[in-house]
């Protein structure tokens, strides 16, 4: 399955970037991560956003990608980014309050490797919850790298890491 | 006629010394005659040249304990061919077992042993030692149990090169995390339970800790890959912080969880901790099973397993090292 990054730039008002993610879901999108580029605020005071979805088929993503332009979205960027290595990895510990978005964009942040899925339970309050993430890289070694991170984050965090028995 | 002592008389020496005693026919067709010369516990012995009667010697144990020499008086008195070395492990100083062992070589004795301790400690001194002394060293039992994996890594698998192990090496460890997985218990309610059925000990924390785990990692990496390690080369982490709900996350992507003794000869790591394995994954056990997955240059992967500890399971490995020592040719 391919997997898509679009950067579009939004206004900051409310209910922007819901009517940016509704063409991607209709067209059989499923959407992975969003981050707002803040930091690369436009003179026209729009913000980046970057938006990664997977499709079934590259040719979904081109309609996406017309039908958002149709509608009048900005997009500034559209590429196909090859993620060729997967892996599940699954985190215990007090996962949110140990600021479960910082984790997972010290993965995404890379560049190279980006968590593509994740299944989280909270049990009650104050007991640990658990989280599966399904990791994908630009290649083995780069998941490797990601992997590496990511053994740093639950250890300064005190997550537990619990990996694949088929090391990457 | 081959003299045995037994140094340590708990479960798996009294194992050991039943077996001797209800399978001699079969024992002495494949080994020639033998005679049990001593046997000690904690505070003492029982001693006889010519042969200790090992039902009376289970009987006295029963009743209560040994008196009379201790076991270093026995190494230093009397003579034997091998040492059978059955006491508690500590993983620290490797004693009292090291003790016995380094002064059974000196004697000129051959050892087999169940106790991982003396290995984890100091398996390169009592190798050296050993050899120097042209005694034989059979340690299958620490390893897995029945599972016979140090043999078959030994003279099964001679010329190849052992690159990985991994491994289910804690039994009690692989029970708990099968019941919490089948009955969504959770930790502490399947430890209570493991600890009535004498799986798990009053104090778990050397199974679910994953110290058994890497003591037998360290033993493994020395004997058959050759890894010069020691027990603080090896990461270590246990089961105790897997939630009940980690096993239904797990099981959606088709995962289970198990802790996995990993000695990985290619990166260079040793390595004990809870790992995903796809559920049709060979060490996918369940129960109080171990099994170890072995990759070689020549012969590829192979797998093995068996029952991880117990009594007779003990002293099935105990007596197989005997029989690989004295078989008659
Ligand atoms: N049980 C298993 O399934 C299993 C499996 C694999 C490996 N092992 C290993 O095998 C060894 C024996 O296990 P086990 O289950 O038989 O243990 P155990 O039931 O606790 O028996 C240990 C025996 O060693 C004796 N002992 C303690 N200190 C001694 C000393 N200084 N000198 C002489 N004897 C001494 C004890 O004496 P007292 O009776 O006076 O206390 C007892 O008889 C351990 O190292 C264990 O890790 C056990």
């Amino acid at each position: 399955m391919p997997i898509i990054s679009v950067v579009v730039e939004l206004l900051d008002k409310p209910g922007q970037l819901l009517s940016t993610l509704e063409p991607i879901s209709r067209g059989g999108g499923n959407i992975l991560t969003i981050i707002h580029q803040r930091d690369k605020i436009t003179p026209l005071k729009r913000v980046p956003v970057e938006i990664s979805f997977s499709v079934e088929d590259e040719r979904d993503a081109k309609r996406i990608v017309e039908k958002l332009k149709e509608k009048g979205v900005i997009v500034k960027s559209y590429n196909e980014i090859r993620l060729i290595a997967t892996t599940s990895v699954m985190v215990i510990g007090h996962i949110v309050k140990t600021d479960l978005s910082d984790t997972i964009s010290r993965i995404d942040s890379t560049g190279f490797a980006e968590v593509i899925d994740m299944e989280l339970t909270m049990p009650e309050v104050n007991r640990p919850s658990t989280a599966m993430l399904t990791i994908s890289a630009t290649g083995q070694e780069k998941l490797e790298e990601a992997l590496d991170i990511l053994r740093e984050v639950c250890k300064s965090k005190n997550l537990l890491l619990v990996e694949p028995i088929n090391e990457v | 006629m081959i003299s045995i002592a037994i140094f340590g008389f708990g479960a798996v020496g009294q194992g050991v010394a039943e077996v001797l005693l209800r399978k001699r026919k079969q024992l002495e067709s494949l080994i020639g005659k033998y005679k049990v010369v001593a046997v000690t516990d904690s505070k003492g012995s029982v001693v006889d040249e010519n042969g200790v009667e090992l039902s009376k010697a289970i009987e006295k144990k029963k009743k209560g304990g040994f008196d009379g020499e201790k076991t270093l008086g026995v190494i230093e008195s009397l003579d034997f061919d091998v040492a059978i070395e059955v006491t508690p492990t500590d993983v620290n100083s490797g004693e009292p077992g090291l003790t016995h062992i380094l002064k059974s070589i000196e004697k000129g004795a051959d050892v087999i042993t169940s106790n991982k301790g003396p290995l984890v400690v100091a398996f390169k001194k009592i190798k050296k030692l050993a050899e120097k002394k042209g005694v034989k060293l059979g340690y299958e039992a620490t390893v897995g149990g029945v599972m016979p994996i140090i043999k078959l890594a030994k003279a099964d698998l001679a010329g190849n090169d052992i690159k990985v192990i991994k491994g289910v090496l804690n039994g009690t460890c692989n029970y708990i995390l099968t019941r919490m997985e089948k009955e969504k218990m959770t930790y502490s309610q399947v430890l209570s339970e493991a600890q009535e059925l004498k799986i798990a000990e009053a104090d778990p924390s050397y199974d679910v800790e994953g110290i058994d785990s890497a003591a037998k990692l360290v033993i493994l990496a020395n004997a058959v890959m050759d890894m010069d390690a020691i027990f603080d080369d090896v990461e270590v982490v246990g089961i105790t912080r897997i939630t009940p709900e980690a096993f239904e996350v797990a099981a959606n992507k088709n995962y289970t969880i198990r802790l996995i003794a990993e000695a990985n000869k290619e990166k260079g790591f040793l390595k004990v901790s809870p790992r995903l394995l796809p559920r049709n994954h060979p060490l996918a056990i369940e129960g109080t099973m171990n099994a170890a997955l072995i990759k070689t240059d020549l012969a590829g992967d192979i797998v093995v397993m068996g029952k991880g500890a117990g009594k007779y399971e003990t002293a099935s490995a105990i007596i197989s090292d005997l029989v690989e020592f004295y078989r008659k040719r």
